[in-house]
């Protein structure tokens, strides 16, 4: 038994779910990141007003 | 620091991945589809640390009502999650050409596992439902104790019942070789860390939803005049 391509099938999809997970928590972070931003510039004009 | 720690973590999963592909010997009955088995065993392995993290989060919420435990369970479901869809994926791809099945119901592990993923997919759908963050953490911690009883399923169910699963061959004596053995648990430590660094950053992300939750109170509470 040799089923190389399972192997290849395997990995491929253990590595790819982990990247796409990574990924996906990354970007949500980077958003929320840029929402504090966003609400830190617009309470700071409330303040100057 | 933590960009230190993420390198460490992806040399230690290159060095498995050469482990698992090539220093180990080819496995006589099976050949190269053998290979599969380390992240396969590893990541249910994995699976239930992330799972019982979860449960110490679900059962610290109850006790203690601070939302940090909440973070701490809602992180070890979703890459618990992670760990048991690879484990519920790998193991078909494995079992095909081995057994000749993709699946069998019948099958305590299969089946049992396959519930755990049910059940915590049925978390992650929970909390999306309710929104109140004092709500969403009691709700979801009592489903989630509640979840957590499939887990000494999963785990003991090789030993329970006679299944189609093949039992522990790392405790057995002469059950694998010591070159596999070696790779078989420098690969559990690998995805171990691995796992400790995606529940870190996904706890994270739990803590700067919370902070943006806040600032948008604030916000909404400026707008309206401080209250007056």
């Amino acid at each position: 038994m040799n089923h190389f391509g399972s192997v290849v099938a395997a990995y491929m999809f253990i590595w790819g779910i982990l990247m796409v997970y990574q990924f996906t928590v990354s970007r949500r972070i980077s958003n929320l990141r840029q929402e504090v931003e966003r609400l830190k510039e617009t309470m700071e004009r409330g303040k100057r007003k | 620091m933590q960009a230190l720690s993420s390198i460490g973590v992806a040399g230690l999963i290159g060095f498995a991945i050469y482990g698992a592909l090539i220093w180990a010997p080819t496995e006589k009955t099976m050949g190269f589809l053998q290979r599969i088995f380390y992240f396969h065993a590893a990541s249910g392995e994995v699976m239930i640390l992330a799972f019982c993290a979860a449960f110490i989060g679900n059962v610290g919420y109850l006790w203690r009502r601070k939302l940090e435990w909440d973070w701490l369970a809602t992180a070890g479901v979703e890459v618990g999650l992670i760990f048991n869809t690879i484990s519920l994926v790998t193991g078909p791809i494995w079992a095909k050409p081995a057994w000749g099945i993709w699946w069998d119901w019948s099958d305590a592990r299969l089946t049992s596992t396959f519930v755990l993923w049910i059940l915590y997919i049925g978390y992650v759908v929970l909390r999306r439902l309710i929104e109140n963050p004092e709500r969403r953490a009691v709700v979801s911690s009592v489903f989630g104790v509640f979840a957590f009883l499939d887990v000494p399923l999963v785990y003991f169910s090789i030993w329970w019942w006679r299944t189609q699963h093949p039992p522990p061959l790392i405790t057995k004596p002469g059950g694998l070789a010591p070159d596999m053995l070696k790779v078989f648990f420098f690969t559990m430590g690998a995805l171990t860390a691995l796992m400790a660094i995606l529940i870190r950053q996904r706890y994270k992300l739990e803590v700067v939803r919370h902070t943006v939750a806040e600032m948008q109170i604030e916000a909404e509470y400026r707008n309206d005049g401080g209250g007056l």
